[in-house]
């Protein structure tokens, strides 16, 4: 009976044209001692039922954002001859680490309206909301937040770069730099046509410190005064290692 | 060869990091200056947060500041005596200093203020070491009579305790200030404090040059062990891996220091460090005056 209703259900649904799938080549990655940052490949198809329609073209849009953290942008100007920070603005939510790639140019891809909906551009993906009264350019804030991680390889856009093979499969390697930090970083495809979005998927990524980073990260964060203390005696015993070595070398 | 530091979270050079852990070293060995005036600003450029540079930086100095004192008191050049009341005095200092500190880390002007510090004192010094020693040197080269040490009120003050080591016996009043001082800024520019002790000890308390090195390594090793502990449990800071890397090459590098400093005459040993005071101070302002190269700046922490 409920299999019935399930099947009825199932087909007076529109039944989607165009589905897509993903899969990511590592779904974590481990921050070790010799980390020097990562890459991942991210991969999919398009599931669909019926031919492959050409016109509009199928695009597909791939985004990975890192953990979502408030942070403080503060403009410099000169006072006395010296430059001094004399402005700040609160950017509410930014991804630590962005990354959008895309199978066409940007405009072609995603129609402004969708990009708002779904936040998926660097722009759209920082929120800013409350800046202060006197500051009249909080735009401009926002843009040197982009610049600032963007030369520090943590925000990348890959535009007209996502190979999309008989608009069926489509593959990207992702690399991330040595500076990201710990958290779950989601990754999103979108497919869309005529810039709007006919399917998206989401998955997550773990990245973590492990052994030695894991612990001594802990360590510092829950027994700051033992940790505090391990280092004291680890420099002490370095420095007395070294003389005694020394002494013995001259005498020996 | 890269290494993932787990505190400050980025991965840096091994070999570059042991190099400047060196360098650093050896400049501690020749001049008892526990380097933190150099080894900060030179973490930021490798990209270090400067939260994490300060407070490890300290942890780094304890380090070839031990190594560099064992040195010296084989060879009897540390005064104890004097490096406690400058001690008792330096411990209140850091500790009001850190007070401070985090007082104007709620004003956010906090790195302003740490790089005028640092430009004004590393200047001031600097210049008054250059050109004394200069002028010391050229004496020497006439074959004059060295200068007597001046008697000023200096030597008038009550508690008068008798520094065997320095030869000198003077009120523990200076000393004591000499050490609240240093250990004040030392808090708040997150350094050793060597390079302001040195000329204090030498032009203000009128200690010898060669115990002055020891003597001031002494007291930097508990004034910075103190700062250590106190980032460690207020900050998080301190980045046990990163320090262990610079400090291997500190301590090995300030055994090399300390028998180049016994090579060198004093009055060269005063012109090297003066003229090195001067080049980072100078690079400091240059920082400070030039029209950035991007308005805009992330803020650190939070």
């Amino acid at each position: 009976m409920i299999r019935a209703l399930l099947l009825l259900l199932a087909l007076t649904l529109p039944a989607r044209a165009e589905e897509v799938v993903m899969g990511l080549s590592r779904d974590s990655v481990a921050i070790t001692t010799d980390f020097n940052g990562s890459e991942v490949l991210i991969f999919g198809a398009v599931k669909r039922e019926a031919a492959i329609q050409a016109d509009p073209p199928l695009r597909v849009i791939v985004s990975v954002a890192g953990p979502v953290t408030p942070v403080t942008v503060w403009r410099k100007e000169r006072r006395l001859g010296i430059w001094v920070n004399t402005e700040a603005v609160e950017i509410d939510a930014a991804p630590s680490f962005y990354a959008v790639a895309s199978s066409a140019p940007w405009d072609e891809s995603i129609s402004e309206v969708e990009d708002l909906r779904h936040k998926v551009s660097i722009e759209r993906a920082i929120r800013s909301v409350g800046a202060p009264m006197a500051i009249a350019d909080s735009q401009s804030f926002t843009d040197a937040l982009i610049r600032v991680r963007e030369r520090a390889g943590l925000y990348k856009t890959f535009y007209d770069s996502v190979e999309f093979r008989e608009s069926t499969l489509f593959d990207v390697a992702i690399r991330m730099p040595a500076t990201i930090v710990e958290g779950t970083y989601t990754t999103r495809v979108f497919l869309t046509r005529g810039g709007t979005v006919v399917s998206q998927h989401a998955s997550t990524l773990e990245v973590r410190k492990v052994g030695l980073e894991r612990w001594l990260f802990n360590l510092s964060r829950n027994q700051s005064a033992l940790y505090g203390l391990l280092s004291l005696v680890i420099a002490i015993a370095a420095g007395w290692g070294a003389s005694a070595a020394f002494r013995a070398l001259k005498s020996g | 060869m890269q290494v993932y530091l787990p505190i400050a979270e980025i991965s840096v050079n091994i070999l570059l990091l042991f190099g400047l852990g060196a360098l650093v070293g050896i400049l501690s060995g020749m001049f008892g200056v526990g380097g933190g005036f150099l080894i900060t600003p030179l973490l930021f450029f490798m990209g270090i947060p400067p939260a994490v540079a300060v407070a490890t930086g300290a942890n780094q100095i304890v380090a070839s500041s031990v190594s560099g004192v064992l040195a010296h008191l084989k060879r009897r050049t540390v005064d104890l005596r004097m490096g406690t009341v400058l001690l008792s005095g330096g411990i209140v200092g850091a500790a009001v200093g850190i007070w401070v500190f985090n007082l104007l880390k709620g004003m956010g002007q906090v790195d302003l203020l740490v790089r005028l510090c640092y430009v004004v004192f590393l200047g001031i010094i600097g210049g008054l070491m250059f050109f004394e020693s200069l002028a010391a040197l050229r004496r020497s080269r006439r074959g004059g009579p060295p200068r007597r040490k001046h008697h000023g009120w200096v030597h008038g003050l009550p508690f008068k305790v008798r520094f065997r080591t320095s030869g000198l016996y003077i009120s523990a009043i200076p000393p004591a200030l000499v050490g609240l001082c240093v250990g004040v800024l030392s808090a708040i520019m997150g350094v050793g404090g060597g390079f302001i002790m040195v000329p204090a000890m030498i032009y203000l308390l009128g200690m010898p040059t060669k115990v002055v090195v020891g003597t001031s390594l002494f007291q930097i090793i508990f004034v910075t062990a103190f700062t250590t502990m106190a980032h460690a449990i207020t900050s998080q800071t301190v980045d046990i891996l990163l320090a262990l890397v610079l400090l291997i090459g500190g301590v090995i590098g300030a055994q090399i220091g300390t028998a180049l400093g016994m090579r060198l005459k004093a009055e060269q040993l005063r012109i090297a460090l003066a003229a090195l005071v001067l080049l980072v101070c100078g690079k400091l302002a240059l920082d400070l005056f030039l029209t950035p190269a991007d308005l805009f700046e992330l803020g650190v922490g939070e």
